[in-house]
């Protein structure tokens, strides 16, 4: 008896790691990639000051922020969320973080504004996960509350009266390397090895694959959605201090835009929304490449304005290309 | 019960305690009464057809056995020892393993995921501390092995489900299904969306099943898959058992009775009119 024999030849081990990884190659992978490359040799070309060690470490430090912030989203994103409040958490968080500097000094004031981050990113997950709300209208609520209480904290004004030694983490240096994206470095790296080498990462996977089958399969479906975006609250905390040192001082519409700009990485490097396909190692090419176009723009004396349509046509090409390459499939 | 006309092999393994019954088991959701006073038994190396119209009831009665929905009244015996389901969690501590229409499986993950999908094997990169890595190895060749002893040939196992056909995938929800000790594996609709030629196949796969000790219930529209592997066959309608009867007792045409709950005449008429 041949029971449920499937007629397709076995191949070896080593040419399924190779078919494995051809498959792994999508548009972001070559695309991208190229795209990358391209970018950096046209505006080397147009602007030699493009290709300094100077601009790159600016690049980097440029980027380093929504960076940080694009890794949360990523995951939240993979989880079949999305999160629309990280810019204005950025600014509630920045409020609360310099506030509790001023009065109690550099550390207490660090540590909370990773707390805060931490608890936003609770509330939105206890909204998502356990009220079932859809995430647009959960992050939507946070979006606003987060800016009215920002602004209510504040008075809509900027606090300044910070200890100097603050203004390290954002200005700072390691090895010549800019410290913010030095951070943004090991962010990536800790999220990236989470999402491929643990249990939680491959729960979330599954989750935004199908959260169904997840739950039907005893993933603890609702605490590993608690956890993504708890961990994601915890990120923005971080990119939230940071960008308070950059800015060297908290204000409340510090970080708008944060929560467009991190999906759009998020979608340029080609993770999907709502299909649990992509990952971090996709979204570090993906504020790479926002952070190149941006800055050779710059050099250009191209205007912001441009530059905002010109994302915007890039994300509906990007994920236009994507989803053909999945159709041809 | 129907113990009569059996053969020999079949009343040996029907004495004794079914491995499975279920008793009066009524189910409502809100006004709607989806089961009243349920009946099931099964046993023991056996397959089960559970045949019905849509909205019988054969599916809410699986979640109930597989602790995805709680019963209102009613009792569950495994192996005649009462027991209570909470949750999947539950049943599968029982080796019951429930294969669901269309949502089996994480598309976007590859096989290996798939088959240890809420029960990763992991290891301590740094004895001494909690942090632990998925064993990638380790499930990668629990997974050929499983494959191998199932006799379904999958080119790589690192493909993503969503990149095979439809009865490779039914394959792998199956091999996930007995992965760890299965003793019960119920199939809804295992057969609704496949190609033609991979009916034939997965049929093989659940005779397979049977033959190494596992008990497969199986749900399904398409009455000739189910006259050909199942031993016993069991209609439904309106949340009740209204037939249970060896293969070798019943007909198609009686079946199809049961499962309309026409009288005769108009059977016939309809009949007629195919």
């Amino acid at each position: 008896m041949t029971a449920g024999e499937f007629p397709i030849r076995s191949l070896p081990l080593w040419r399924q790691r190779v078919q494995r990884w051809r498959t792994s190659l999508s548009w972001t992978r070559l695309g991208l990639f190229g795209v990358i490359i391209l970018m950096i040799i046209v505006f080397s070309l147009v602007n030699p000051n493009f290709y300094s060690a100077v601009n790159m470490r600016n690049v980097s430090r440029q980027i380093a922020i929504l960076g940080i912030a694009s890794c949360g989203q990523t995951m939240v994103i993979l989880s079949g969320g999305f999160d629309l409040s990280v810019g204005m958490a950025v600014g509630f968080i920045s409020v609360v973080s310099s506030l509790v500097m001023s009065d109690y000094g550099l550390w207490p004031g660090m540590l909370s504004g990773l707390a805060t981050g931490l608890g936003v990113g609770l509330v939105n997950g206890f909204m998502v996960a356990k009220a079932r709300l859809p995430p647009f209208i959960a992050t939507l609520a946070t979006f606003s509350a987060a800016r009215g209480l920002a602004l209510i904290i504040s008075g809509g004004l900027p606090i300044t009266d910070m200890p100097p030694e603050f203004s390290f983490l954002g200005a700072g240096q390691i090895l010549t390397l800019p410290l913010p994206a030095v951070i943004a470095a090991l962010v990536f790296i800790g999220c990236a090895v989470i999402m491929k080498k643990t249990r939680f990462g491959r729960y979330v996977y599954a989750i935004g694959g199908n959260e169904e089958a997840a739950l039907y399969s005893g993933v603890p479906v609702t605490r590993c959605k608690l956890r993504v975006w708890a961990l994601h609250g915890l990120l923005v905390g971080l990119a939230a201090v940071v960008l308070t040192s950059r800015a060297v001082s908290g204000h409340a519409t510090l970080g708008e835009g944060l929560e467009l700009e991190s999906i759009a990485a998020t979608v340029i490097g080609g993770t999907a929304l709502g299909r649990g396909r992509g990952g971090i190692f996709n979204t570090f090419l993906g504020v790479l490449a926002m952070g190149l176009l941006t800055n050779g723009l710059n050099l250009l004396n191209v205007s912001t304005y441009y530059q905002m349509v010109l994302i915007g046509i890039i994300i509906a090409g990007a994920v236009y290309v994507d989803q053909a390459r999945h159709r041809q499939s | 019960m129907q113990q009569s006309s059996v053969t020999g092999e079949v009343a040996i393994m029907r004495s004794g305690v079914p491995l499975i019954q279920m008793r009066g088991i009524t189910k409502a959701f809100g006004a709607v009464q989806a089961l009243r006073g349920a009946d099931l038994k099964l046993w023991p190396n056996e397959v089960l057809g559970l045949v019905g119209d849509n909205a019988a009831g054969k599916s809410t009665l699986m979640k109930t056995l597989t602790g995805v929905h709680h019963l209102d009244s009613g009792e569950i015996f495994f192996e005649g020892r009462p027991v209570v389901f909470r949750s999947p969690r539950d049943s599968r501590a029982c080796g019951i393993e429930m294969i669901y229409q269309n949502l089996a499986l994480a598309q976007n993950l590859d096989v290996v995921a798939n088959v240890f999908l809420g029960r990763e094997q992991t290891w301590s990169p740094i004895p001494g501390l909690p942090l632990k890595w998925l064993d990638e190895r380790r499930m990668e060749t629990g997974t050929r092995h499983l494959l191998e002893q199932l006799r379904i040939n999958i080119t790589s196992v690192r493909t993503n489900v969503e990149r095979m056909s439809g009865g490779q995938q039914q394959a792998v929800a199956i091999a996930r299904a007995v992965a760890f000790q299965a003793r019960v594996v119920i199939m809804d609709e295992p057969t609704a969306s496949l190609a033609v030629k991979e009916v034939g196949k997965v049929l093989d796969l659940i005779k397979h099943l049977r033959h190494t000790g596992v008990s497969v219930i199986l749900i399904s529209h398409r009455l000739q898959d189910v006259f050909t592997v199942a031993d016993r066959i069991m209609v439904f309608r309106s949340g009740q058992t209204v037939a249970d009867k060896m293969v070798s007792e019943i007909t198609m045409d009686e079946v199809v009775k049961h499962i309309v709950g026409a009288p005769a005449q108009e059977l016939s008429a309809l009949a007629s009119g195919r």
